[in-house]
């Protein structure tokens, strides 16, 4: 059984106790426990069911690489799927429930999927299922999906409680790892007066080392750690963050990386994950090494881990996880395992070394201590099912005929060891393929490369390769200095610390054990635990032509799981470069994506969520239409009143009675969201003269024109007012979505193309606020509040004018959107809300309403003035709307023009603008198109025209509707039919789109 | 080809899976094909299949700088819908959509098409007006979508937030026959239905020179030597302009890096696939649990095939606004794919300037849904000179303005 020992653990403060809950049993660990420490303390080993076949997992490893021990935890707001126990420290109150199980852990009815895994191989899935047709989505995929998957979701409507935030730094190095190899690094360069950031994963500072043990210039390593920490902790260059993990690295220097806060205090304030974006100068990847699983039958039964971690367990945490450990390597590291095991006073009943020539100094020592060493030796088959009870043993080179049965609880494997070189791998660092340590390392020669073409990456100690202690000192100390000196800092003199390495003997490469191992043994043994990956299913996939690692992977699922293959992949390409016939790095590695390991898409979100989920632009008058009972409608960014409903009045009664309020007295619009962009200088004119379709150079001081904007292709793209404030100085209005897109716009073509003509432009559309004074009544209401002349004379429409208004000073602009009299008056926003309130007030007499944007829509479709969005989509051309009038003829050039001059462009069959009045006076649904007769070549109904605006008109009691009609214009007073998706048929009469006012009488009054 | 089945799988268990026989043949190039396809992507090895199958076209190389289906095949978020506005879009899509649900059965070898259903949410009044055309030009093409409730939308998807706050729910565009794909699997499926009509699919093998004479192409150049062909297709999608170039002419296209994320697995919690277009980003669940997140291209030119990350950041917002039962979820993997965009956002099935080369490429972020209809209209093109399918989206569309722009209907990528 697994338990606490009486002694030991250097992690945890056994003054504290802590209680927490699993499966529902009360249990109790220590303070800087993990779980999976905890779980081991209390002889918890099988932890929960692999993904595909439901077997039984215990906990292998003692950090992120874990693939077995994945937790629900927490419940609501707390709700977490999947959180790994290696690196989930306990607290008082966490309450984890294993997963992937129905009805309990220890009785699984998925289990039955192991019983039948012979006949569920890799890739079984594309080879069945498949008839009959129907069954896939109805019985096949519903029972995969529910026996897949592996954390509970969570609840539809769990809502997360906690916040999160980004953080951005700049630093000129940036250390991962903090590790003995990091904390040196971070020495070196910190020394040299480089800005550092390290950063450490776990909670303590040190990595393994002090595991391993070792002296360091002649101290144990714990002291060199606790000096070095405290050194830097002392340089205010430099700074230091534990739970902080290197996520991933992108181009050009950028890091990101990810502080977990309150993960293992989730009772304090403040937000849970921090996602920090980093630019750093130099990255120094001191990410240490992950040990390699052996293939062996039986190696994912409960008991079976990593050498180093049970070592870790016995060390780190005070805990045994077995009395009887049998350790199986291929290397001399794990025998540092079992002379751990044996110092705390537990048993190793054998060492089973698979060289025949076995280990070195190591193997001398445990052999002193009378512990039994057999060589050339391998591992049969683990006897056990939820819970290892024995091995036996063969010899390495056979095929697996049994020498000799040990009793055992744990076997602790080692394959070696292989760098983490992820986060050196993900922006493009090579490998190397390393014979004597049987590992791919960076090659230093082909790192990722920054904005210079410089390396920006370097990876230190055993993330580099160099796995001894004083070798990866060594290592760490000179990319350090190098780091600093390649961000401009002198490195110091001070000599890299001096450690000595135990002499070890070389490893032996061991991908599969015994060698021999013959088809029965190979269908047991696992490379990939949690999803249920297999020698022989990776041997299947080659046999079957997915002969590339990525094919492999693909069809076998290998490395797909959360732990995204840390441990299995190494093992699974040499088994696959082994039925393949060809040597390790020709077969290569799949692609290391970030991040290193899973992170919150809660961090990833940041601060940004809910109401601030986007920037929530607000005019003025915001909170006025807010109190005044506006519907809002989203407008990009901005929220605009869709209408102002009053109590019991539908949206429908509302529109109608703002639109005949302004058509008959006074509507105020709150037009501030148009936009507005200043354009200025002495090529003005000359600018916009490009810009626009028609021209506005001639434009005089003081007046206003409606311009067209089209892309380089000839589609219309936005339309609005230009005034022309002063001789260089113009003011474009564009849509309210049209703003930024216009003003990139035109900063693209002054910077790329005419970037010597002398014209600056602002957007100032937040800069001002805009009302409309609409309605036959809207001079008298200004007339009450300015001294200015506003006559129809002295005022005309399609003028500008700087216009007083009680005391506010404002520029009104005699232009309309709604066909009737009307002034768009611009203030500076801060005077936005009183001008609003003193119109109100002014108008009250004339029962000033204010109207929304479906109003606003209304009012313009029944004038029959077009709208970007609707009559325009992005094909549309302005001469398909009959505004050839806005088109200057006179012009060389302007934007649009020659592909306006294309022969798809001039087709006489382009659909046209006309107006449509429905036979019965219903409204056409949106979206609708007229149908011809017939069929195209793809058996698609022929149409011959579309619906671009359709609204029910207050002012004309019934349905009107804009449309492009092929021929349109030529065809006034036909019939055409617009079936909807509601089943009823449509007829139309195409008329002219003005359907109000035609002559212009009521704005030009 | 030896037939899939449950039995045969119950056979070959009895010894221990040592029988199964390559599912494609890995030969030596031969001095000359009728047709080489460059590419064994998806759309490229359905290609090749039609030309076999609907044209008794089988002396066909495909050739792959690579792996088979390593491309943009192997890295999509596998939706498969065809609610497309335009005309001819709609056709080639629904053709795609169509030849999906029977593709298992036709290669017999299970693709998981999974009709599990599409639903584009629509979060502003304009976008309910764009989905409403939608619906009523889908209704005259023969592809079956609806524009359903917000009430609706919740029945379907109930981890959904209809209230906002930023961007109520107002209802959706529903395609209920679309659905997802296994990816991996359609590319290998093609290759086995390939091999086994005696083409020859060479991977690791890279073309650096497209020989012609008199305007005419007689053949390529690759790292595994000089091959002849009569008719030559370049199927290379993120690459096309490459291609294009040793073959003598220019594309409108541009290269873009598409992003792409998977949560860790859960057990299921959402049976249908959403895109949500006015934030930007779309999720389904994956038959292994992951939630598959797709989002936005990068806005900068890249041949490389991985992303940055700001996008990643937009998209896990949107969706957790969409969705805010996924805050707590961890991402597991990030990646992209380089896509080849047009200026009209559709793609390009065409003759060339060089005479008996034919290219297909553009499909941009939506390539994956189209590879069956891609490679029937193409093989089409290919054997007879035109096809329906491809007509409207000739190279010359872009000289005569012609655009099939569909970048009207769904600002994002799919």
């Amino acid at each position: 059984m697994s338990t606490r020992l009486a002694q030991g653990g250097r992690r945890i403060d056994r003054r504290k106790s802590v209680e927490f809950r699993f499966n529902g049993k009360r249990l109790k660990g220590y303070e800087g426990d993990t779980l999976a420490s905890a779980l081991l303390a209390n002889d918890q080993m099988m932890v929960g069911r692999s993904f595909k076949y439901h077997r039984p997992r215990g906990i292998v490893a003692s950090g992120a690489e874990e693939p077995n021990a994945l937790f629900n935890t927490g419940e609501g707001a707390t709700f977490e799927p999947n959180q790994r126990a290696t690196t989930t420290e306990i607290f008082a109150g966490l309450e984890a429930k294993s997963q992937n199980h129905w009805p309990s852990l220890e009785f699984d009815i998925g289990a039955v999927n192991a019983k039948l895994s012979r006949f569920l191989p890799a890739g079984f899935y594309y080879k069945t299922f498949m008839f009959p047709r129907f069954a896939w989505k109805h019985l096949y995929e519903p029972f995969i999906r529910q026996s897949a998957g592996l954390g509970r979701a969570p609840e539809a409507e769990d809502r997360d409680g906690d916040t999160y935030e980004h953080f951005y730094g700049f630093f000129d190095v940036v250390v991962i790892g903090g590790g003995v190899a990091g904390l040196q690094a971070a020495k070196a360069a910190g020394e040299a007066g480089a800005k550092v950031l390290v950063m450490e994963q776990t909670a303590q500072w040190g990595g393994r080392a002090a595991v391993d043990g070792g002296e360091v210039d002649g101290a144990p390593v714990a002291d060199y750690i606790a000096a070095t920490v405290a050194a830097l902790e002392a340089m205010e260059n430099v700074t230091l963050r534990r739970r902080m993990m290197g996520a991933g690295v992108y181009d050009h220097g950028y890091l990101l990386a990810y502080e977990r806060l309150r993960d293992h205090c989730p009772d304090e304030a403040g937000p849970r994950h921090r996602l920090w974006r980093i630019r750093a100068g130099r990255i120094v990847t001191a990410t240490g090494a992950i040990e390699r699983p052996l293939s062996f039958a039986g190696n994912d039964i409960p008991g079976v881990m990593l050498a180093s971690a049970v070592r870790d367990y016995i060390v780190d945490y005070g805990v045994s996880p077995g009395d009887r450990v049998v350790v199986v390597t291929n290397n001399d590291d794990a025998y540092r395992t079992a002379i751990a095991v044996k110092e705390a006073g537990l048993s190793v009943p054998v060492i089973v070394d698979a060289r025949v020539g076995g280990g070195g100094a190591l193997a001398d020592q445990a052999r002193a201590l009378g512990i039994r060493v057999e060589t050339g030796k391998g591992i049969a088959k683990v006897h056990g099912t939820k819970r290892v009870e024995g091995v036996a043993i063969c010899a390495q080179a056979g095929e697996g005929a049994v020498l000799d049965e040990v009793g055992c609880d744990v076997v602790a494997m080692s394959g070696g060891w292989s760098p983490v070189v992820h986060l050196w791998s993900h922006c493009g660092g090579k490998l190397n393929w390393d014979e004597a340590q049987a590992c791919f390392r960076p090659d230093g020669n082909r790192p990722p490369t920054d904005q210079d073409g410089e390396g920006f990456v370097l990876p230190a100690g055993a993330a580099n390769g160099e796995l001894g202690l004083g070798a990866g000192l060594t290592d760490a100390d000179a990319a350090g200095k190098r780091a600093a000196d390649e961000t401009g800092h002198k490195p110091g003199r001070g000599k890299a610390p001096v450690a000595a390495d135990v002499d070890e003997a070389a490893l032996e490469p061991v991908w599969l054990m015994p060698q021999g191992a013959g088809a029965k043994l190979r269908m047991k043994a696992w490379l990939d635990y949690q999803n249920d990956v297999k020698v022989s299913d990776v041997q299947l996939a080659a046999r079957e032509g997915y002969e590339s690692v990525e094919h492999t992977k693909r069809y076998t699922t290998l490395g797909m799981a959360t732990d995204q293959g840390k441990l299995s992949n190494i093992n699974g390409l040499a088994i696959l470069s082994d039925a393949l016939g060809q040597p390790i790095p020709q077969t290569g590695t799949t692609t290391f994506r970030p991040p290193y390991t899973p992170i919150s898409m809660g961090a990833i979100a940041g601060e940004a969520r809910a109401e601030i989920f986007q920037p929530l632009r607000r005019t003025p008058m915001h909170d006025w239409h807010e109190a005044n009972g506006a519907h809002w409608e989203p407008v990009g960014q901005w929220r605009r009143p869709y209408c102002y409903p009053k109590t019991g009045e539908s949206h429908a009664a509302a529109v109608a009675r703002e639109v005949m309020a302004t058509r008959e007295s006074l509507g105020l619009l709150d037009a501030s969201t148009l936009g507005k962009l200043i354009v200025k200088g002495p090529d003005a004119g000359r600018f916009l003269d490009m810009l626009y379709t028609n021209m506005m150079s001639t434009l005089k001081p003081g007046k206003c024109r409606y311009g067209l904007m089209c892309s380089e292709n000839g589609f219309l793209i936005d339309d609005g007012v230009v005034a022309r404030l002063d001789d260089d100085t113009f003011l474009c209005h564009t849509t309210t979505g049209g703003a930024e897109r216009i003003h990139a716009h035109m900063e693209e073509w002054l910077q790329t193309e005419w970037w010597d003509w002398k014209v600056y432009v602002a957007n100032v559309t937040e800069q001002y606020a805009q009302i409309a004074v609409v309605g036959p009544n809207a001079r008298k209401v200004l007339e009450k509040l300015s001294e200015d002349d506003l006559s129809a004379e002295g005022f005309p429409f399609m003028a500008w004018k700087d216009v007083t208004l009680n005391r506010i000073k404002t520029r009104v602009y005699r232009i309309s959107f709604s066909g009737e009299l009307s002034y768009e008056i611009s203030v500076p926003a801060s005077e936005g809300r009183a001008l609003w309130n003193m119109l109100l007030e002014a108008g009250d007499e004339y029962g000033a309403t204010p109207y929304g944007t479906e109003a606003l829509h209304v009012m313009r479709a029944e004038k029959g003035f077009i709208m970007i969005g609707d009559e325009t989509d992005g094909t549309v051309i302005p001469q398909d709307l009959g505004l050839h009038w806005a088109i200057s003829k006179k012009k060389e050039d302007f934007l649009g023009k020659r592909a306006q001059e294309r022969s798809h462009m001039t087709d006489p069959k382009r659909w046209k603008l006309v107006g449509l009045e429905t036979v019965d006076g219903s409204v056409i649904p949106d979206g609708a198109y007229a149908v011809a007769d017939g069929t195209n070549a793809n058996g698609q109904r022929n149409v011959q025209g579309r619906v671009t605006s359709t609204y029910f008109s207050p002012t004309l009691g019934r349905g009107i509707a804009m449309g492009l009609v092929l021929n349109g214009p030529d065809r006034m007073g036909e019939v055409i039919s617009f079936p909807g998706t509601d089943g009823k048929t449509y007829d139309a009469k195409i008329v002219d789109p003005v359907f109000y006012d035609k002559d212009g009488e009521k704005q030009n009054v | 080809m030896r037939r899939y089945s449950a039995f045969a799988v119950a056979r070959e268990a009895a010894r221990y899976h040592t029988g199964w026989e390559r599912a494609w043949r890995s030969p030596e190039p031969k001095k000359k094909y009728d047709v080489i396809i460059v590419g064994a992507g998806g759309h490229g090895l359905a290609t090749a299949f039609y030309l076999g199958k609907n044209f008794g076209i089988t002396n066909v190389a495909i050739l792959e700088k690579g792996w088979l289906g390593g491309g943009n095949t192997g890295r999509n978020t596998t939706i498969i819908r065809s609610n497309y506005l335009q005309d001819p879009s709609a056709a080639i899509y629904e053709k795609a959509r169509s030849l999906y649900e029977t593709m298992s059965q036709d290669l017999n070898y299970n693709v998981m098409f999974s009709p599990r259903g599409v639903l584009m949410l629509a979060q502003t009044e304009h976008e309910v007006r764009g989905y409403q055309r939608t619906a009523h030009a889908n209704m005259l093409q023969g592809v079956e979508t609806e524009f359903v409730s917000p009430q609706r939308v919740k029945e379907l998807v109930p981890i959904i937030s209809l209230s906002g706050p930023r961007y109520p729910v107002l209802g959706g565009l529903w395609q209920a026959r679309g659905g997802t794909g296994r990816h991996d699997a359609v590319a290998w499926g093609y290759a086995r239905a390939c091999s086994d009509m005696g083409m020859d699919i060479i991977q690791q093998c890279e073309v650096t020179a497209v020989r012609k004479e008199g305007g005419k192409v007689v053949g390529v150049d690759t790292t595994k030597g000089a091959i002849d062909c009569d008719k030559l297709g370049i199927v290379v999608a993120g690459h096309s302009g490459v291609l294009a170039e040793m073959a003598g002419f220019r594309l409108p296209i541009e290269s873009v890096a598409l992003q792409a994320l998977v949560s860790e697995p859960i057990k299921p919690c959402m049976d249908i696939v959403v895109m949500a277009n006015t934030v930007h980003g779309y999720m389904s669940q994956s038959d292994k649990g992951e939630m598959v997140i797709g989002g936005g291209a990068d806005g900068y030119n890249n041949y490389t095939q991985r992303g940055s990350f700001h996008h990643i950041e937009e998209t896990v917002r949107a969706l957790i606004e969409t969705f805010p039962m996924i805050s707590r979820l961890k991402m597991l993997r990030q990646w992209g794919g380089i896509v080849d965009m047009t200026g009209d956002r559709s793609p390009i099935l065409s003759k060339t300037p060089v005479e008996n080369v034919f290219i297909n490429c553009g499909w941009g972020t939506g390539g994956f849904k189209a590879i069956p209809g891609s490679g029937w209209g193409m093989a089409e093109l290919m054997a007879k000179g035109q096809s329906s399918l491809t007509e409207e989206f000739g190279l010359n569309r872009f000289r005569e303005g012609r655009f099939v722009d569909e970048s009207v209907a769904a600002g994002v990528a799919h």
